[in-house]
């Protein structure tokens, strides 16, 4: 049984790639494999800077033999029917068999594949995969037309089993398989000749390189800890650098630098920032959790043990890190004059060309944010002072630098401005949260601001109908929504999109009123778009404001985000058919309290004698075109049974009533649940459609009437089962 | 030459650097006369990268980024400054290790620094043009640009250049362990006068910033980006055959000229902080049109000639 040994070796592919072109050698060549019916045993990817490399192991010499029997046209069938059998099976006709069928003689064809040499389908699989690999982003190079993600150089591929080795005959764009490559770039350049798997991960550990991104990153995470421990440091995790330092390495070489005194006054977001963003530097804590060293990973060894290395490294960083004091410096002027000169620029920042400036749309959100907090108990005039400087920092010349420190900036800077810190920590918790696994604020000046943008943006984005379609959502519109369905749910808030959308402070406040009143002044296009805008409203007729598709998407958001917590679609959908569906958390309330229920044996077989009874009352209000809603009378209750309906019904409603009321939906429920005795033993005695008409319309109403009360808890008609 | 001492100057790289490429069989060429923002913007590297004709070529190229100005007082920034291009077409198959002999010329120890290729996708928007490459670190340093042009002007490029790009100050610098660039030895130290970097460039960076930023007369720049836009399609526009002396003679050089300053004129502009950022991707699209017509122009003269 040989193995299969392949290397790519290429000029440096980028870090960001690797992890996904390793995965997709391994499963475009393995699929391929299978397809021309050659198994394996193991199969086994690895990545570097500049390799791709598969083994594969226990491929048998040569792929099985087939036989395939196929049935043709009838014998009696014309020529022409026989001919395009001829043509699928690839025969000719004195290869056929003619065989008894049950409607007389018919064609045959019995295709015999032999087996084929394991070689040439590896060298037909290679050749495929690498002229159509899926790299996010490829290149051709010199006079060739073989696109890869940058020069390809060499190919190993090679078939052994321990006897005997094989190169495998391939040739793509000039490039012939064999069995050599190269060691390290600097350290071992010479070429290496290979006979096996085992033999190429041996000698790649010889020639200076780390074939294996996990042992990469393992050597990086255990050297750096080691490194500071022994000064009694802390290194500060960073996952995503960590896999991205180590695809920019064959052989990680750790060392540990000293950032200068001179620049520990600045914030430690910054440092990290600019060591990360520029440097691809780790941040190291020292025991007074103060970030004052830094882990910097280079690909050699060398004579000076790094010295040189280091002290190159370190100087760069003094220069970027004297910008970023200059920054902070200057920045940390405007922000103790009150950031006015940021919050006057960003009139003339344009958020979106037609959603005006950033100074309008913070406008906006203030209004928002005003409204919100005083719903939420919150106080108001607070909820202004922070939206209007929780953006202030995007002027600023550090965000400028850095986007990613947008808020965190921002709350340095408030609060250096004179702002409380709940109000300065609102330029940085407004934009939380930020993803699924992200935080969500629970101060309530936060709240406000934080659902006011979110509000915002989704508002105006839906009013310029630019809604995220199938995966292109390039304004992140799903993620503000989750955004605003978690800071509602996770904080209880009781918030109310329809009364939200009526208040006359928000309407003003939401973009669609704002390119409204644009647009008595101004385009067609505006206007188009203010009509088009109001096509979309519907809440509340007389107060139009909210989008109707808005409230929509949240609870499609809200679907796949209850989804996620194990409650069923057809659940929500019930919910959602209820009254005060726009309370999100109420909404969630009702549906795990339905979800319980029909967990239950008493919810579930209530659900059936509810739909038995609606579709009984369906098909008689079908069938005699009238609607059967009267109330039912109880005096003319014919049978026990029937009676018994009637006073469960009285107590079951005089239950549910104050129940739902009070928002209690387990108690309303229980006493739903307990209908169901009732209910099961009226459909076995009680026939409905009854020869006497005054007795079958008074149990037709009495039908509606479990309906009604059913309904008034939950919508049951959308259970699916 | 001895790529064992280290250099002593700014000049003595820069020297190195073109015996190294010169030894390589690059052509050796001069400074464009003309401002443009970077070596890329040479015609020898934006024209010679279209159509199918070999080429090699090295040369020092003066770079203006009017809005890099800070009066020579900042570290590492400059308004004008020099870069160091090579171009290969088609870019041949040892062209890293070729660039890493360049760094060993210029006297680089590579058994004590750290080389590192790092993903860098070069774009220019102003030359409808992209590649693929890396910036090449030292020790953290970014030294060089090195890119695989896929797209001039429009075309795809085949066969493909290679394009190095050695910003030479950062990179001199770096391996003469200066500071400050204005401190730098512009010349060899020992020299009879020794002038530093600054001697020969401060003042100039200083009038410049102060002429850049606030006293550039920004009708007139308007003006000239118009006249420049104008005569370069004008040109483009003349029938190819030139009545005098019965050739057909496309005049893609002078065309093309227009459209460098139509790019430095938009740089002044945007330095003068007179173009908001929605007129700026405008302004953008106006100059690579030009390109277009040119690369468009070019193309067409190597058809011509049947080479």
């Amino acid at each position: 049984m040989p193995d299969l040994l392949i290397e790519l070796l290429s000029e440096e592919i980028p870090a960001r790639m690797q992890a996904a072109a390793g995965e997709g050698l391994r499963r475009l060549v393995t699929d391929g494999l299978a397809e021309a019916g050659l198994s394996h045993d193991d199969a086994e990817s690895f990545v570097t800077p500049r390799r791709l490399i598969l083994t594969v192991s226990g491929l048998p010499k040569v792929s099985p033999a087939t036989r395939e029997e196929r049935k043709g046209p009838s014998v009696s069938a014309p020529e022409r029917a026989l001919d395009g059998f001829l043509r699928s099976t690839g025969l000719s006709k004195e290869d056929l068999e003619v065989r008894d069928g049950r409607k007389g003689q018919v064609w045959f064809a019995v295709i015999e594949r032999e087996g084929r040499p394991a070689s040439r389908i590896v060298a037909e699989v290679l050749d495929a995969v690498i002229r159509d690999f899926p790299w996010p982003k490829s290149m051709r190079w010199g006079s060739g037309s073989l696109r890869w993600v940058r020069p390809l150089h060499s190919i190993i591929c090679l078939l052994s089993d321990g006897v005997e080795n094989q190169v495998v005959e391939l040739e793509v764009d000039g490039i012939r398989a064999g069995n050599r490559t190269v060691g390290h770039r600097f350290m071992a350049p010479e070429p290496i000749s290979v006979t096996s798997s085992a033999d190429y991960l041996a000698k790649m550990i010889g020639a200076k390189v780390v074939v294996s991104a996990t042992e990469r990153e393992e050597i990086i995470m255990r050297e750096a800890a080691r490194l500071a421990d022994e000064r009694g440091f802390e290194v500060v995790e960073d996952k995503s650098l960590l896999a991205e330092v180590a695809g920019l390495v064959e052989w990680p070489v750790v060392l540990l630098g000293e950032i200068g005194e001179e620049f520990l006054d600045l914030p430690p977001e910054v440092l990290q920032t600019s060591m990360r963003v520029h440097q691809k530097f780790f941040s190291a804590r020292d025991s007074s959790g103060r970030i004052t060293h830094f882990i910097a990973v280079a690909d050699r060894e060398t004579a000076d043990n790094g010295t040189t290395i280091m002290a190159g490294n370190q100087k760069v960083l003094r220069a970027r890190l004297s910008d970023a004091k200059f920054f902070w410096e200057n920045d940390l002027r405007v922000a103790r004059d009150g950031m006015k000169a940021w919050t006057d620029m960003l009139g003339k920042v344009t958020f979106h060309n037609r959603l005006g400036s950033q100074a309008e749309r913070i406008d906006r959100i203030s209004e928002l944010a005003k409204e919100i907090a005083s719903a939420l108990g919150a106080d108001p005039d607070r909820a202004v002072a922070a939206a209007r400087v929780a953006k202030a920092d995007l002027s600023s010349e550090m965000v400028y630098e850095f986007a990613e420190l947008q808020g965190i900036m921002g709350e340095h800077y408030a609060s250096a401005a004179g702002h409380s810190g709940e109000v300065a920590r609102v330029a940085r918790e407004h934009y939380q949260p930020l993803g699924p696994s992200d935080d969500v604020p629970k101060g309530l000046l936060s709240i406000a601001v934080a659902l006011a943008d979110k509000i915002d943006t989704l508002a105006g984005f839906w009013a310029m109908d630019e809604k995220p379609t199938g995966s292109k959502d390039p304004f992140a519109l799903r993620r503000a929504a989750l955004g605003v369905i978690r800071l509602i749910l996770e904080n209880d808030l009781r918030i109310s999109f329809v009364e939200i959308a009526t208040k006359p402070g928000l309407r003003a406040a939401l973009a669609v009123e704002e390119l409204g009143s644009e647009a008595a002044g101004r385009s067609g296009e505006a206007r188009e778009l203010q009509d088009k805008a109001r096509g979309d409203l519907c809440i509340g007729d007389e107060d139009l404001t909210l989008p109707r598709g808005i409230l929509e998407f949240l609870h499609d958001r809200m679907k796949v985000f209850l989804r996620g917590k194990g409650i069923r679609h057809d659940v929500i959908d019930a919910c959602l058919a209820m009254p005060g569906a726009d309370d999100l958390t109420l909404l969630v309330k009702r549906s795990n309290a339905l979800s319980a229920f029909l967990d239950t044996e008493e919810g579930e077989n209530l659900t059936q004698g509810f739909k038995r009874a609606h579709n009984i009352l369906k098909q008689a209000e079908e069938m005699d075109g009238v609607e059967y809603a009267l109330d039912p009378d109880p005096n003319l209750a014919e049978q026990d049974e029937e009676r018994a309906l009637f006073d469960a019904l009285e107590r079951a409603e005089a239950a549910i009533r104050p129940a739902m009321a009070s928002e209690d939906f387990e108690s309303a429920m229980s006493a739903m649940a307990d209908l169901r005795g009732p209910i099961d033993g009226f459909f076995d005695a009680v026939q409905v459609n009854a020869a006497d008409q005054s007795l079958r319309r008074n149990r037709l109403n009495l039908l509606h009437r479990i309906s009604e009360t059913c309904l008034a808890v939950a919508d049951l008609n959308r259970i699916e089962g | 030459m001895s790529a064992n001492t280290g250099p002593k100057s700014f000049q003595e790289i820069v020297l190195r650097l073109q015996n190294y490429w010169a030894g390589e069989g690059c052509a050796l060429l001069q400074p464009y006369d003309l401002e443009v923002g970077a070596g890329t913007f040479h015609p020898a590297t934006m024209l010679r990268a279209l159509g199918k004709r070999e080429w090699s070529a090295a040369y020092v190229q003066a770079s203006r980024r009017p809005t890099d100005g800070r009066y020579g007082e900042n570290p590492h920034r400059l308004q004008h400054y020099y870069q160091f291009q090579v171009i290969m077409k088609p870019s041949p198959p040892d062209l890293q290790e070729l660039y890493i002999g360049s760094l060993k010329a210029i006297g680089i120890d590579m058994d004590l620094h750290d080389i590192r290729f790092v993903e860098d996708d070069w774009e220019s928007p102003t030359l409808g043009a992209w590649g693929l490459g890396w910036e090449v670190w030292c020790d953290g340093m970014e030294v060089s640009q090195f890119t695989y042009f896929q797209q001039v002007g429009g075309h795809d490029c085949h066969p493909v250049s290679g394009e190095l790009t050695y910003g030479l100050e950062r990179l001199a610098m770096h391996v003469l362990g200066i500071d400050h660039v204005m401190a730098m030895p512009f010349n060899d130290p020992q020299s009879r006068i020794a002038l530093s970097y600054g001697d020969i460039f401060r003042q100039t960076e200083e009038e410049y910033a102060r002429w850049n930023f606030d006293v550039a007369d920004t009708g007139m720049l308007f003006r000239h980006f118009e006249d420049a836009e104008a005569e370069c399609r004008r040109i483009l526009d003349a029938q190819e055959l030139d009545p005098k002396s019965g050739k057909r003679i496309v005049m893609v050089h002078p065309a093309y000229d227009q459209c460098i300053k139509a790019s430095h004129l938009f740089n002044l502009l945007d330095a003068r902080g007179v173009i908001s950022v929605t007129e700026r991707q405008a302004y953008i699209g106006r100059v690579r049109s030009l390109a277009k017509a040119c690369a468009d122009a070019f193309v067409t003269t190597e058809a011509a000639t049947g080479a």
